[in-house]
């Protein structure tokens, strides 16, 4: 056990602490942007997909295939996922422009 | 060994990571408000983009051409999927995501695998832990997202598919898994000076990843329709996970943060459903809720069906003060959603009160009526949670659109039905209570619904979508 992973252990465990205060103040209204919005994020595997795409390698071996596959797929995770979020928040937004009733 | 320990070099990147970290928390932050939703998403956009181009800047990106290749694709695909998808196959939409982030941290996990090798148990036990549980988690978001879209979508059925032995075939397969990362742990403690022994880890790591697939499959398929709300939320949270172990094995603090504010949003969702139905979520998982007839006899259901037309529907309406409609996956199916904003207005303005019931597993994901009627462009504080329960009785109609189980008495005061105890809404206690139905056929649990045969209900048959219409029809000819 090195330091390194006990501090990536405090991390996370603090890290799940903030989601849970966080994400329980979110109305139902919003249960599904947020859901996608969330998954739009976690697409920041992103960067190590990137990392193993860069590696040097040649084409056609198993590494070139493997970092394009996991930059795709990342990718695909975070444009469609913060592309289709905004689209439905766009939605909630239009009322907002709307004169207020009260 | 050395290039890969650098995946995270202590310079500047990691604090450019920090930057984005702030980012995606303020961005979840802004989520919680619809005025600020809109904003948030947009700040969590910004924190991925310093992300990525701080990654592309940095370290030993040496290769750029494989990279942009599959950011084009991704990019031009992504976008357009995101642009194109109807607001009624939303779940579908999210799962498939799900899944593509799912499928991302297992191939990183593998590629780390075939890169460090043997190296990987030399740095601990964690190292090795985590990455087998990236590509483990990784791979079942992914088939059991997939399964789950081809659910949603109808390509598969929806019904939960059942056969002998299933949950003794899940455990034995989880067990598998375990002992072959012990396997693969031991075989690794022996490749530096045996070759046999990594070709023979290689043999039980590629084992391992076609079982996490297969676990997917076997995880969701026997799950029914009405249940996805808590699968997706679930499946959500999975990816959240593998991304953080996925954050450990790079040593990169920057997935270790996301992923677990994506796990604990997952979570939240997945509980917050559970209570909506009253079920565990082992029930969830395990139950095959909804398979076959239901075990205990229905007690005897006393009252007849009565059936009306959209025109004297419409009367009933014409003479409303206040009306409650209570949309459900019917509504989505007939993408009804458009013609209800329609009817809203129209009583609206005739002075009518109308508001809506959203049940929290209305729908197929948490959230989609919501979505829907926001497409239509419903007021959001015309909608209700189960906090509008009290205002029933003094409710003159409620319009229940394709809506079965979260209006089903029986959960209320049947021990026998197996949905018993799942809060519901009480429909039956306004005046008139109309039943906007394809047909007779009960809901995809199988279960009798004692609303049909209430005095107060009346049913109008037929799609909800012309049905509607034509209660806007009707309502206008009277009007006139």
């Amino acid at each position: 056990m090195n330091a390194e992973i006990i501090m990536t252990l405090y991390v996370f465990i603090l890290a799940i602490f903030v989601g849970f205060e966080l994400i329980s103040k979110v109305p139902p209204t919003l249960h599904t942007p947020l859901m996608s919005g969330s998954n739009a994020i976690s697409g920041v595997t992103i960067l190590g997909a990137l990392v193993v795409a860069g590696h040097e390698s040649t084409w056609g071996d198993l590494s070139s295939w493997l970092g394009l596959a996991a930059v795709f797929f990342a990718g695909l995770n975070v444009f469609g996922g913060y592309v289709v979020t905004d689209r439905m928040l766009q939605m909630f937004k239009k009322k907002e422009n709307k004169p207020e009733k009260n | 060994m050395q290039e890969l320990k650098q995946i995270i070099p202590l310079g500047t990147t990691d604090l450019f990571y920090l930057v984005a970290v702030i980012l995606f928390i303020l961005g979840i932050k802004n989520l919680s408000k619809p005025k600020t939703a809109r904003r948030g998403n947009f700040l969590s956009a910004v924190g991925m983009l310093i992300g990525v181009v701080v990654t592309l800047l940095d370290r030993q990106i040496v290769e750029y051409d494989i990279i942009l290749i599959g950011l084009a694709c991704s990019a031009t695909l992504g976008i357009l999927m995101a642009k194109t998808v109807p607001m009624t196959s939303m779940p579908q939409m999210v799962a498939l995501l799900n899944g593509f982030g799912g499928i991302s941290s297992f191939i990183i996990a593998v590629s780390e695998y075939v890169f460090k090798g043997a190296d990987l148990i030399n740095t601990g036990w964690i190292d090795f832990t985590t990455l087998i549980l990236s590509t483990l988690i990784g791979m079942v978001t992914f088939s059991g997202s997939l399964i789950a879209a081809l659910k949603l979508q109808e390509w598969i059925s929806g019904k939960p598919v059942l056969y002998p032995l299933q949950k003794t075939l899940n455990a034995l397969m989880g067990l598998s898994v375990v002992v072959l990362a012990v396997l693969i742990y031991l075989s690794l403690s022996d490749a530096s000076f045996d070759l046999a022994a990594k070709e023979n880890a290689d043999l039980y790591y590629y084992i391992l990843s076609g079982l996490a697939f297969i676990l997917g499959i076997t995880l969701v398929i026997p799950i029914g329709g009405a249940d996805m709300p808590v699968v997706v939320s679930l499946l959500n949270s999975y990816s959240g996970i593998a991304v953080a172990m996925t954050g450990f094995v790079l040593k990169n603090n920057a997935l270790v943060v996301v992923g677990s504010l994506v796990g604990a949003s997952g979570i939240i969702l997945t509980n917050i459903m559970c209570k909506a139905m009253n079920r565990s979520l082992l029930n969830v998982l395990f139950g095959g809720f909804g398979a076959g007839p239901a075990g205990v006899d229905a007690r005897e259901i006393t009252g007849t069906v009565k059936s009306i037309s959209p025109d004297e529907a419409a009367m009933i309406l014409d003479v409303a003060e206040k009306v409650i409609i209570v949309p459900g996956y019917g509504m989505a199916v007939s993408q009804a959603q458009h013609v209800v904003k329609k009817l809203t207005d129209y009583l609206t303005k005739k002075g009518t009160s109308v508001k809506f019931a959203v049940h929290p597993v209305a729908g197929r994901m948490p959230g989609h009526m919501n979505v829907l009627l926001a497409e239509a462009g419903v007021e959001y504080d015309l909608l209700y949670d189960m906090e509008i329960n009290d205002e029933f009785p003094t409710t003159d109609v409620t319009i229940v659109i394709g809506a079965n189980d979260v209006v089903n008495p029986a959960a209320k005061d049947n021990p026998a039905s197996p949905i018993y105890g799942m809060p519901v809404l009480n429909a039956e206690l306004s005046r008139t209570v109309l039943v906007l139905k394809r047909s007779m056929n009960p809901g995809f649990a199988g279960i009798e619904n004692e609303l049909f045969y209430k005095d107060n209900t009346m049913m109008v048959f037929g799609d909800a979508k012309k049905t509607i219409e034509g209660f806007i029809t009707a309502l206008q000819e009277l009007d006139s």
